[in-house]
């Protein structure tokens, strides 16, 4: 067979790619896009500062409440009656071996202990609520973004719809008319399950924008028509071709809704509808802090500072990942 | 180009014959579409992408589909597919006719029918390993294999040559040439009958197109495969195809014989095409008359009526613009739409006329 090139009397030189893979077939490890990213994210020492961070807090948030001490038990004997605030250590805080964090102002009750408590409901709720959101989002995103039509109006719309909604207002007012014991829950139980909902169903237009821009551009990719062409159905097309390349975004933007959820958290739980007291939450004790911080500066620095680095934490993350796994999108 | 164009004009050894019967038909296919405007989507105008082509392709023969961009040679290959749905017209693959069956229906037919996607970079997906990309078509069609799908993928990488070593490897890993080697290996893993090559190689470097192109040809033998090449090269086209159908603005304007065709070509169009391929020896190059088509091809929007080229053609009259050329077979094989065609003395309309004349004329296209 005569060829446009000359070459077909050397197959070898004519391919070269089969030259290579012979040589170099044992070398070089065949790397998947993720574990680029991780190599890359490797090398972020903010980001991986984050990382660790927020692996701590988890730790914390799991195994801690297991190591303090009660966070409901009273020392009053630490309280200075007159003043209100702990009667001993460095500008009375109460900071001892026993409690290194001091105590509360009034009931004398462990602050280390009630950080660590507050902790698992904050990232509880955060992530339960992250959780919500996204299957959401990503669901009714990557749905809006392939189908289109019709079906991208109305969920378009809806996200319009639910970015209107006057969240904080309809949180409180949820709370007030939902009476204890509905759908069979109780307590706490019923509050952090009212805050996941409210927190996680009203934020999912967010990621689902962005995943439905993404399935947007995705969707017009050549291996959904070769998917197509094989015979290929729309629930393997959406899940299996599309969903893999949307693992980036998906992952970011949840590292980064995450502390938006516990700042929501806190703020709820401030205004008096997060977890009932005396469970202790982050923004409960803020709460209790703002009456008394100008004798007990320290019991609104210290819940404060434990939102504030967990928020920090997670956004370093978030944006070491993003630039890991996406270094063009700067 | 100029290193494929040298040999090309050398004509490749000839394959044997294809037999006669026609494993793919289209009729007078087409596809519109619509321009929506208002808060109503009311349907404004049609974008006519595609207006009635009919052609068939042969078992074991290998049909070009050559025309500048936008004339439609893209969307008649998704059509062909089924990945676009025609707006009007008849498609007939294997005997059977494929135009009305849905998805659903379809889905046994994709295994003799498959695609070679135009740009290895966006027909892989990134984050599936080359074992997968290639495997997927076994596990979309459950078909079973004797030794298991990861043996059955390691061979077809074999033949499009790939090393087996690369099965755990990830698109990005390999480069353009190789990309498209893997989607070759996917389109051959369930063995079609009928493979639609859209622009198989112009996203490629010059030098790899040659292997790809090749490759092609050397698998047609292996396997009994049935080629409709999609291409704005000519050369290509010229190397790889047994007939060549010409497309403008939605049409096919000539379809002939490879060598017929490019060496008497017949639609103004067509010569046009022709005599802007670039000679690479100057020497040759004296002598040689370029047509320069005036103005841009009009969009298709509002086509031009009749004879679409006459705003652009040369030898246009007055009837090319109220009376639409038939397509026929000016000599065996070659069929034309042109009132006015070169390199023959007779014409399109003479032979329609002749046909309405006497009943027993062979004006029959």
């Amino acid at each position: 067979m005569t060829t446009p090139i000359e070459v077909s009397g050397s197959e070898s030189e004519a391919q070269p790619e089969a030259v290579l893979a012979g040589v170099g077939a044992k070398q070089i490890q065949g790397r998947s896009l993720g574990q680029i990213a991780w190599l890359r994210l490797r090398r972020d020492k903010v980001a991986l500062t984050g990382g660790v961070i927020v692996v701590l807090l988890i730790v914390v948030a799991i195994v801690g409440p297991f190591l303090v001490q009660s966070p409901l038990t009273y020392h009053q004997d630490l309280i200075d009656p007159t003043f209100n605030r702990p009667n001993s250590g460095i500008w009375h805080t109460g900071i001892s071996g026993d409690h290194w964090l001091g105590v509360e102002p009034g009931t004398g009750r462990d602050m280390l202990a009630r950080i660590v408590h507050g902790a698992r409901i904050s990232l509880l709720v955060a992530f339960l609520a992250t959780l919500l959101s996204v299957v959401i989002g990503v669901v009714l995103g990557i749905t809006a973004g392939y189908f289109g039509r019709w079906v991208d109006t109305v969920i378009s719309r809806a996200m319009d719809a639910f970015l209107a909604f006057p969240l904080l207002l309809f949180a409180i007012a949820l709370v007030g008319v939902v009476s204890d014991g509905a759908f069979g829950l109780k307590g706490n139980g019923l509050r952090v399950s009212v805050l996941v909902f409210v927190i996680g169903f009203f934020n999912w237009p967010y990621i689902g924008r962005v995943i439905r821009g993404q399935t947007l551009s995705l969707r017009e990719r050549e291996f959904v028509d070769a998917a197509r062409s094989l015979g290929a159905r729309n629930g393997y097309i959406l899940f299996k071709e599309l969903l893999p390349n949307l693992v980036a975004p998906i992952l970011v933007y949840s590292t980064l809704l995450i502390p938006t959820n516990i700042l929501f958290e806190a703020a709820l739980s401030f205004l008096g509808v997060g977890v009932i007291p005396p469970t202790p939450s982050w923004g409960g004790m803020l709460t209790l802090a703002v009456p008394i911080y100008s004798s007990d500066p320290m019991y609104m620095i210290v819940p404060g500072l434990a939102i504030f680095i967990t928020v920090l934490a997670f956004n370093l993350l978030g944006d070491g990942l993003r630039d890991a796994l996406d270094p063009r999108a700067k | 180009m100029s290193t494929s164009e040298t040999t090309t004009d050398a004509a490749p050894a000839e394959r044997p014959a294809p037999s006669g019967e026609p494993l793919l038909q289209v009729e007078d296919l087409g596809k519109h579409f619509p321009v929506t405007a208002g808060l109503l989507r009311r349907q404004v105008a049609a974008v006519k992408a595609v207006d009635g082509v009919s052609f068939s392709v042969r078992r074991g023969e290998t049909l070009g589909l050559v025309g500048e961009s936008g004339c439609g040679k893209s969307t008649t290959g998704r059509m062909i597919m089924r990945l676009l749905d025609p707006s009007f017209g008849r498609i007939t693959f294997d005997g059977r006719d494929i135009t009305a069956l849905s998805q659903r229906q379809l889905r046994p037919y994709r295994r003799d029918l498959q695609m070679i996607f135009q740009d290895p970079y966006s027909s892989l997906n990134p984050r599936k390993t080359v074992g997968a990309i290639v495997g997927a078509p076994f596990h979309l069609q459950n078909v079973q294999t004797e030794h298991g799908v990861k043996k059955a993928v390691q061979e077809i990488l074999e033949l499009v040559g790939l090393s087996p070593e690369h099965y755990n490897r990830y698109p990005h890993e390999f480069s353009g040439g190789q990309r498209q080697r893997i989607g070759i290996a996917r389109t051959l893993a369930l063995k079609p009958k009928l493979i639609i090559a859209d622009e198989p190689v112009s996203a490629l470097d010059v030098s790899v197109q040659a292997q790809v192109v090749n490759l092609l040809e050397d698998l047609q033998d292996e396997l009994d495969l049935t080629y409709v090449v999609i291409a704005h090269d000519l050369s290509v086209v010229r190397h790889i195809s047994d007939r060549v159908a010409v497309m403008y603005l939605g049409k096919i304007v000539e379809v002939a014989d490879r060598n017929d065709l490019y060496e008497r070509p017949m639609h103004p169009y067509t010569n046009a095409l022709l005599s802007a391929v670039p000679v690479p020896d100057p020497s040759r190059r004296e002598g040689r008359e370029r047509i320069r088509l005036q103005g841009d091809v009009p969009s298709p929007l509002d086509p031009p009526p009749a004879c679409r080229f006459h705003t652009r053609c040369w030898k246009a009259q007055d009837i090319c613009k109220q009376q639409e050329p038939p397509l026929v077979a000016l000599s065996p094989g070659h069929e034309v739409a042109c009132h006015f065609p070169e390199n023959t003395t007779v014409s399109a309309t003479d032979l329609v006329a002749k046909a309405e004349a006497g009943p027993s004329g062979s004006g029959d296209a």
